[in-house]
């Protein structure tokens, strides 16, 4: 099966061009959202036959390469478009094929009706194109194709409705729309690419290959612990990563991509493109164990992230707000993992995170619909009568990212924590273990307000279920949500940790190069899970008590701390402080400084000066002057013999 | 075939003579004759693509006939790895910008066609020439028509921009001239030695003249090449140039005449000024790198489109120039592919605002939003155009710029600080772009006058698939355009960074171009 691996990424391209191209005249809903899904279904099952045959055949026989043509060559540089099946990307692979095509199918019933749904098929297939090249590639250099390609899709689809008005929270109020979303997304992620950029350029020169295979067995051989050109590759590279999967400093655009259709939210800014950071570090996990300044430096952004960002997920009451906050915690999470070089750990809470968030988004997509666009929970309320699918789904993935047992999200996030544990960073535990209680308080906070309680909604609505269509994805997620963290379920709860033992040989290079300290005993281990499950229950017990008993109390709560209250309502001002101290000075610079400054007064001052002297010299030597150009060149040409004569002739 | 060069040179040249004999009514047989010249002149140099030898990067195709005796001087053409592809270039983009022009140029046709046709000649001139004095004509000769363009259908200030346009090109080439005659002069100094302007015999003779001398050389050469790129801070000419152009005056501005700039230094600076070209590189590298930046940011505060894309320009032939004098394979490669890059993603920008410009006759950006409704086919494409100029990966622009700053970086003449701030000019290159594309295409029209656009008619899709077509090919395939150019790369580098000769070899060598020129 393995040569078939091309048809995976060229698919959904043939999708994207079938609906691109041809979508308008075919004018089927239908057959362009049938177009569309299968052609993802179909990468998912090639995926899917790879990976059982990964599975019959020995450990060292699973890593294959298959190269479609030399891409680029100049110099040194010779870039094939070549595309690497391992543990890795078949998982990534599967990931993203699998939870894009229940998307797929969600938005045939999600866009029913819309004016440009054979566009936003056309897009979503281009993302997943852009997304596999992203995961399958073999060098970095198609890597950032991919990188760079995901970025594009996300601008294009958030910015699907582009005439939609869009309440951004801080910036244009009142008039932005979801074009200024789009483009945010687009410029901060180039702000990260940028440092992918410089490290790619710097890996050349290091080892004058851009494909991972040569890098990674290079580095590993030669490159001392603490090299410090090492430290500055796996840093750029970490801020290509802040970019994408909206970590600090470059996590701003992610709240603002919930401008996009919900299935968008669903598929980009939650379950796949997001992570792309996060794989791509662990891919080059080899180059951060060589950096270990770079790692420490990961892990604290992300415990730093998860952190920050569930503390401003605490007062939102856009729904898609929320689930975006969580989601740039939750990658935070990962991050901690990798950081702590639990590479394996990460991976698989992308993977569970992948399950559940799809279907968080995805419920809140039906309750959007249902609600007539309405998307203030404050404004919802016992909608679990009349949607009691989505109700149930939508709790099962909220018990999942609360981290309860035996949810996914449970044994993923648990084994992240456990790590930095073990590996003596306390610090790093106990703000892991906070934000875990934050997140199962928000999350319930959303579920109560949402689904249970007062319906405080007119009733002019009449919600109802979603469609099958839609229903039927989310059962699939719901379950995927509940089983898929048997995969990892820790030694010291009896598993075999088998996704763990699957990805071994990936990150065996990095793994020979760190430093694995054991501080943790199987009594610490039990006593951090319950610890950690206790924290989730106390989450879940103060939000419904809170806001199905007592909102009064909510009230004076945020009437008591006010500023604190006001701190993250306003998400600590950092869009301002950005839009403040970068933005316009950059603009108003360039606009009064350099052009109407530096390039119209000075340079065309002296252009235009000398140009008025030359005009007072000539206006007494007129006589001479014929006054029109061509005979000017005549003179010129002239001229130029005149002096070739006295040259013969001298 | 011998002198399949020379038809493709001239056939413009007839082609625009016959039409002297057109009836100036007959505006569309004037037209279609014109069109059809230009697309047979590309036809011919599909010939000269295929018949190309990629593995030899010396002179091919070459056409030499003795012109001035007593001077030494004659007509010598011929094209290698770098001319051709902007020979290539230069006659694909010709018949577009014809094309285009179909309904915005509505007086004076006849003459307008003639002024093309003979600009084209100009410019083929120009990337062909192997003789200095030759180059030299072709260079200012192209002038005329290019002025006239401007200074005829231009806008409502063409007369100020054709003469600054005028007035800047002409300061630096005459500079220039004085370099041409004092090299000739220099090889008649040699021993044995004659006045000459054959590029090929100074090609071994510029590299001994002491440093003192040839940096004077180097920088009254360069010094016009920068003017025409334009080097950041000799740009003030060309927003206004563009601003006022007609449609295809712009496409072929930008598309053309701004890579006679940056093929001077490659062709000219660098080989015959060796040891000059290291001593100011750093300089020339610095400008570029501020070009850059300062297009972009320039680029981004404009309200007329056209002057944005114009800024753009400055940005782009800013990477263009890096490239060169990063003096490595890969930053030369990408620069020639970048050259042929901008002329192709900035000419259809340039058709695009033409477009607009057509059917509202403003180019003020607030004029404009959500064209998205009314022009679908329209915004598709301009978006894909606005990606390439971008450099998204995938589409021909990131090819260029990515070879162009690895190849800065891996330099062994500049610091890696020129490459990491020419880098962040992709960032700015998105918000500039995207930005102008928000404010015309994105959100409702707010501007009844746009409810009624009507989107692309063939005519213009023909217009501008052609180019879609290159876009997309360069960015996925890139080998077949590289693969050109590679060898011929390879000398310039290794002719850029040789150590200085000792003389009695050089004048050794520089009999063998003599020897081989009887073939």
């Amino acid at each position: 099966m393995i040569q078939f691996t091309p048809y995976i990424v060229l698919l959904p391209f043939l999708g994207f061009l079938i609906n691109g191209l041809l979508g308008k005249k075919i004018n089927s809903e239908k057959l362009s959202g049938l177009i569309g899904s299968g052609a993802v279904g179909l990468s998912f099952l090639i995926a899917l036959s790879i990976l059982l045959e990964m599975l019959k055949s020995p450990v060292e026989e699973r890593t294959h390469i298959v190269t479609i043509f030399q891409w680029i060559v100049a110099g040194s540089l010779d870039v094939a478009a070549a595309y690497q099946i391992d543990q890795l990307s078949i998982l990534m692979t599967l990931v993203v094929t699998g939870v894009g095509f229940l998307i797929h199918v969600y938005s045939i019933g999600y866009m029913h009706g819309d004016k440009g749904f054979w566009r936003f098929f056309a897009y979503l297939n281009l993302f997943i194109f852009m997304m596999l090249n992203l995961v399958l590639a073999n060098n970095f250099l198609l890597m950032f194709l991919g990188w760079e390609g995901v970025g594009l899709c996300s601008y294009l689809l958030i910015g699907f409705w582009h005439d939609k008005k869009f309440d951004t929270g801080g910036y244009k109020p009142g008039e932005a729309t979801t074009s200024d979303a789009a483009k945010k997304a687009f410029v901060v992620n180039r702000i990260g690419d940028f440092g992918f950029l410089i490290a790619m350029f710097l890996i050349f020169n290091l080892f004058g290959s851009l494909t991972f295979e040569d890098v990674f067995s290079r580095a590993s051989a030669i490159i001392p612990i603490g090299d410090e050109t090492m430290f500055w590759i796996t840093l750029l590279l970490f801020l290509g990563a802040t970019g994408k999967s909206a970590q600090i400093p470059l996590f701003v655009w992610l709240p603002d991509a919930m401008a996009g259709p919900t299935p968008v939210s669903a598929l980009i800014h939650a379950a796949t493109m997001v992570t792309a950071g996060v794989y791509m570090v662990a891919r080059c996990s080899i180059l951060y164990a060589l950096a270990p300044a770079s790692m420490e430096i990961v892990a604290i952004i992300g415990i730093a992230t998860a952190f920050f960002a569930a503390t401003m997920g605490l007062v939102q009451n856009d729904i898609k707000k929320i689930l975006a906050y969580s989601t740039i915690s939750q990658l935070g999470y990962m991050f901690l993992g990798l950081g702590v070089g639990a590479f394996a750990s990460g991976i698989f809470h992308v993977m569970t995170h992948a399950f559940f968030k799809a279907l968080l988004f995805l419920g809140a997509g039906a309750v959007i619909h249902a609600m007539h666009e309405e998307q203030d929970i404050q404004k919802m309320g016992g909608l679990k009568s009349k949607m009691p699918t989505t109700y149930k789904t939508f709790f099962v993935a909220a018990l999942a990212i609360a981290g309860i047992p035996p949810l996914s999200g449970f044994f993923s996030k648990d084994e992240i924590l456990w790590k930095a544990f073990s590996q003596g960073s306390y610090l790093f535990w106990i703000l892991g273990w906070i934000t875990a209680g934050l997140t199962a308080f928000y999350m319930f906070r959303l579920v109560s307000l949402t689904f249970e309680g007062k319906e405080r909604w007119s009733h002019e609505k009449h919600p109802h279920e979603a469609p099958k269509v839609m229903t039927i994805p989310l059962i699939i997620l719901a379950i995927l949500s509940i089983i898929g963290g048997f995969v990892g379920i820790p030694h010291a709860l009896g598993g075999g940790n088998a996704i763990e033992q699957w990805l071994e040989p990936i990150f065996a290079r990095a793994n020979l190069h760190l430093v694995s300290g054991h501080h943790g005993s199987l009594t610490a281990e039990y006593l951090l899970m319950i610890l950690s499950v206790l924290v989730g229950v106390v989450g879940i017990y103060f939000a419904r008590k809170l806001y199905l008993e007592k909102p009064e109390l909510v009230e004076k709560f945020s009437a008591s701390f006010r500023s604190i209250h006001k701190l993250l309502w306003n998400k600590y001002f950092v869009d301002e402080v950005y839009d403040a101290a970068v933005v316009t000075p950059i603009v108003k610079g360039s606009d009064k400084l350099l052009w109407k400054g530096f390039d119209v007064k000075i340079i065309d001052g002296i252009v235009n000066g000398s140009a008025k002297v030359t005009a007072w010299i000539s206006s007494w030597m007129r006589k001479i002057q014929f006054g029109a150009v061509q005979n000017y060149a005549m003179v010129f040409v002239v001229g130029i013999i005149v002096i070739l004569g006295i040259l013969i002739f001298r | 075939m011998s002198n399949l060069l020379t038809y493709i040179i001239f056939l413009p040249l007839v082609g625009g003579i016959l039409i002297f004999f057109y009836n100036r009514e007959k505006i569309r047989a004037i037209k279609v004759f014109g069109i059809a010249i230009s697309v047979l002149t590309f036809i011919l140099s599909l010939f000269l693509y295929f018949g190309f030898d990629a593995a030899n990067p010396g002179i091919q195709f070459q056409h030499k006939v003795l012109w001035i005796s007593g001077l030494n001087i004659s007509y010598n053409v011929g094209v290698d790895g770098l001319s051709l592809l902007l020979v290539m270039l230069t006659t694909f983009l010709t018949p577009i910008a014809l094309l285009s022009s179909w309904k915005s140029i509505e007086k004076r046709v006849k003459e307008y066609t003639i002024m093309m046709l003979f600009l084209e000649v100009g410019m083929l001139g120009v990337f062909s020439s192997l003789d200095m004095f030759l180059f030299y004509i072709f260079w200012e000769a192209m002038l005329i028509p290019m002025y006239f363009i401007i200074g005829i259908w231009g806008g409502g200030n063409r007369i100020y921009a054709a003469i600054k346009f005028f007035i800047y090109t002409m300061f630096g080439s005459l500079l220039m001239l004085i370099a041409i005659i004092w090299l000739g002069y220099y090889a008649s100094t040699q021993p044995n030695g004659q006045f000459t302007t054959d590029l090929l015999q100074l090609y071994s003779i510029g590299p001994t003249i002491p440093l003192a001398i040839q940096s004077w050389m180097f920088l009254a050469f360069t010094l016009s090449f920068a003017i025409k790129v334009p080097l950041f801070p000799f740009h003030t000419w060309l927003p206004d140039a563009h601003v006022e152009a007609p449609t295809a005056g712009s496409v072929i501005l930008a598309g053309v005449l701004l890579k006679m700039g940056t093929y001077g230094l490659l062709r000219f600076s660098i080989p015959l000024f060796p040891q000059a070209t290291l001593e100011f590189m750093p300089y020339i590298a610095g400008l570029a790198v501020i070009g850059i930046i300062y297009g972009a940011l320039v680029s981004m505060v404009q309200t007329d489109i056209k002057k944005l894309v114009a800024y753009s320009s400055v940005s782009h032939l800013g990477f263009v120039v890096l490239g060169i004098f990063a003096l490595t394979e890969e930053g030369i490669q990408g620069a020639i592919i970048q050259m042929v890059n901008h002329g192709l993603s900035t000419g259809a920008l340039f058709l695009i605002v033409g477009m607009i410009y057509e059917r509202r006759h403003t180019r003020e950006i607030s004029e404009f939003g959500g064209l998205a409704k009314v022009m679908p086919i329209f915004s598709t494409i301009f978006m894909i155009v606005s990606l390439s100029s971008i450099g998204l990966p995938g589409l021909n622009g990131f090819i260029g710029e990515f070879l162009i700053l690895l190849g800065a970086f891996r330099s062994p003449y500049m610091s890696q600080w020129f490459t990491i701030f020419a880098a962040t000019g992709v960032i700015f290159a998105a918000v500039y772009l995207l930005w102008v594309y928000q404010r015309v295409i994105f959100g409702n029209i707010t501007n009844p006058l746009n409810q009624n656009l009507l989107d692309l008619s063939k005519r213009e899709i023909a217009v501008l698939v052609p180019v879609l077509v290159f876009i997309v090919w360069i960015g996925i395939y890139p080998n077949t355009f590289l693969k050109q150019s590679a060898s011929t790369t390879k000398q310039i580098v290794t002719i850029a960074t040789q150590k200085p000769l000792p003389r009695l070899v050089t004048t050794e060598q520089s009999v063998k171009p003599e020897n081989t020129q009887g073939k």
